[in-house]
């Protein structure tokens, strides 16, 4: 497990929001210490943005508590928005501004903070700092956008889907400058429905769907949960409902058997027995395989077991 | 990297942090690098003023054609009577064609003398300038056929400066460029930023809301005064277009105007998020505006039931205040009306979109 919280950063207490046809918030309860990187990891529409929004103070929750540094928004609304660090999942900066531009209009409202050339050269836009916005890429406006958010050197960082819509490349640049600014002891709250990203940048990770958290912990901890370290998935080359579930399930080393699309996937706690044996199998009933993969247990795995659906379902 | 990272830097206290200064100074850049904002603002008033200036110069007095149709001997004594009279140019046409130049428009008027000694007019009586040429044909025939006046008359001729439909049209043109750039300088601004999540963005911030409002009103004010002052001098240059009041009023009007249609921009753009919506709510509160408050033409023009109405538009208002500084030298106290209605659409036009304005 992990250690307990020194203090804490964020606290969420039965958080509700309602809009007239759909619950977004529903119930939430979070707690994020000093320091740590916690995630909420869930599908679009889960109430992941709408969360983060009551704790940045953009949105007003129907009820629920939302304490922040120790700091409340309803007295403190002036202080807190000097400690926090905000990006919002879509803002477009404006256009015909530049880079060194837009990170000096961001810094003069912090009292205090980091130097415009030292954010700059943080979020690796040297080059471009003489550049239109508008003429950015997509990965370079997302650091500049990183850039505005820690220009105040805040205390608390809230990122609201960091890297969705960047190519690998742009990505992994996001995560390294994330990750650095992890190491200075800060705390993040980041919301992401890519489950690569909770696992390489979150201490901690909240699975939120239809505004609740139905797992938390750290990522290790919640795949360990499955009970199963590999996930098998095959294909028949024929007729799917020609393999027998219950055959399935018998074999060594299988914990869950699902129905996919194609074929059938294994939960798995030891793949070098389970393998071994599904092959036997098929072949003494004459099955030929069209497609067989393995992969680890992943928290995207966590999510289907828990809710039977894809955390994408793009 | 990481060493950089460590590096907290105390509070700079220098002018670059200044979050009202850099506001504005944001404001002027964005602008700036937006050409076409740039020619609706300057260029666009001064080719109106240069089209206007053109189209109603003040000319010679016009020269009315008419015609003499042929075909009798008095014909010929007819058109040289008539060609006496400077203000006429006369042709002797075929009694066809000279129908023809009438139903065209090229002349005024037909003249056909018979042999018997009369005279037989032709002419649109709904054209001011064919009863013009009724008149002054005639009397020159008249005259020809050896009428005396018994009255003598002299005549001295005035053209005073002030009367001219170009001096009439600039104050309205000023007018419209101060409404112009209160209403779309804030409005379309505003709302482009709310729909790009950037206004949610800035209220993330520490930013102070009345600093970005105001960041608005300063940054308007330094765009009027460049504006107001390239048209106003472009158009006494060129025109001679009169001042008669003092600069002091005038940069009150300006002011006060600036001030209202400001509010009614901020009012307009207060709540929309589309760049559609907004656009379509500032030609409903714009267009009215130009046809009844007197840019063009004067808005007595309209019937007395609605006049009341009229006189209420900040534009009226506006319009009817630069006119009066500009060409009678009509001084504050004169003025307390219109400057009473632009406060009032100021304040309240502020006061409501402060209450409704949506901040993200």
């Amino acid at each position: 497990m992990t250690s307990p919280p020194t203090a804490t950063a964020l606290a969420v207490r039965d958080l509700r929001k309602y809009y007239a046809d759909v619950r977004a918030v529903d119930g939430l309860n979070l707690s994020v210490a000093a320091g740590e990187c916690f995630g909420l990891l869930g599908p679009n529409g889960a109430g992941k943005t709408t969360t983060i929004e009551i704790c940045e103070g953009l949105t007003t929750a129907d009820s629920g508590d939302v304490e922040l540094l120790g700091l409340r928004w309803d007295n403190d609304n002036n202080q807190l928005r000097q400690r926090l660090g905000i990006q919002l999942q879509e803002t477009q900066l404006a256009d015909k501004l530049t880079v060194e531009e837009t990170v000096r209009l961001f810094r003069s409202f912090y009292d205090r903070g980091r130097t415009v050339d030292e954010v700059i050269r943080l979020v690796q836009l040297d080059e471009k700092r003489g550049s239109r916005v508008g003429k950015l890429s997509g990965g370079q406006k997302q650091r500049l956008a990183l850039a505005c958010a820690i220009v105040g050197d805040p205390d608390l960082l809230f990122l609201d889907e960091p890297t969705t819509g960047l190519d690998p490349q742009s990505r992994r640049q996001l995560w390294d400058l994330i990750t650095e600014f992890k190491a200075l002891g800060r705390t993040i709250l980041l919301t992401t429905h890519y489950m690569d990203e909770a696992e390489i940048l979150c201490d901690r990770v909240a699975i939120v769907d239809h505004g609740k958290v139905i797992a938390l912990g750290t990522p290790r901890e919640l795949i360990a949960s499955l009970g199963a370290e590999h996930v098998v998935e095959f294909a028949p080359a024929g007729e799917t409902s020609s393999v027998d579930e219950v055959e399935l399930r018998a074999l060594d080393g299988v914990i869950a058997v699902r129905r996919v699309a194609a074929g059938y996937e294994l939960q798995v706690a030891a793949l070098h027995r389970t393998v071994p044996a599904l092959l036997a199998l098929l072949t003494r009933r004459s099955i030929e395989l069209a497609q067989l993969t393995t992969h680890s247990a992943t928290l995207e795995d966590v999510f289907v077991s828990l809710t039977g659906r894809q955390l994408r379902n793009e | 990297m990481s060493e950089a990272i460590r590096v907290t830097t105390p509070a700079a206290t220098d002018s670059t942090y200044n979050s009202l200064w850099q506001l504005v100074t944001v404001r002027f850049k964005e602008y700036a690098r937006e050409p076409e904002a740039l020619f609706w603002s300057f260029g666009f008033p001064i080719l109106l003023a240069i089209g206007l200036g053109i189209a109603f110069r003040s000319k010679p007095p016009d020269i009315i054609h008419v015609a003499v149709a042929a075909g009798s001997p008095e014909a010929a004594k007819l058109a040289d009577a008539v060609k006496r009279d400077s203000a006429l140019a006369v042709e002797v046409l075929s009694p066809d064609s000279a129908m023809v130049a009438l139903r065209t428009g090229r002349v005024a008027l037909v003249a056909t003398p018979d042999t018997g000694g009369a005279v037989h007019y032709q002419y649109d009586d709904t054209r001011p300038e064919a009863r013009t040429a009724r008149l002054i044909v005639n009397d020159a025939a008249q005259r020809g056929a050896g009428r005396t006046d018994p009255v003598r008359v002299s005549d001295s001729k005035v053209r005073e400066r002030g009367s001219r439909y170009i001096d009439f049209v600039v104050p309205g043109l000023l007018g419209m460029t101060i409404m112009g750039g209160g209403i779309w300088g804030l409005g379309y601004s505003i709302v482009d930023q709310r729909r790009k999540n950037l206004l949610k963005r800035l209220v993330a911030t520490p930013m102070s809301r009345a600093e970005y409002l105001g960041s608005y009103v300063i940054s308007r004010l330094v765009m009027l005064t460049i504006e107001v002052g390239v048209l106003l001098g472009f158009t006494i240059f060129l025109f001679d277009v009169p001042m008669r009041g003092n600069w002091g009023v005038m940069a009150t009007i300006i002011v006060i105007s600036a001030l209202a249609f400001g509010g009614l921009g901020l009012l307009i753009a207060s709540r929309s998020r589309t760049i559609e919506g907004v656009s379509g709510m500032m030609n409903l509160a714009m267009l009215p505006m130009w046809v009844l408050s007197g840019v063009f033409f004067s808005s007595e023009n309209f019937p007395r039931a609605v006049q009341p109405i009229i006189k209420a538009l900040p534009l009226t208002a506006a319009n009817d205040a630069l006119r009066a500084t500009m060409l009678r030298g009509v001084g504050l106290s004169g003025l307390g009306l219109e400057l009473g209605i632009l406060v009032a659409w100021g304040v309240v036009c502020f006061g409501i979109a402060l209450k409704i304005f949506r901040w993200r």
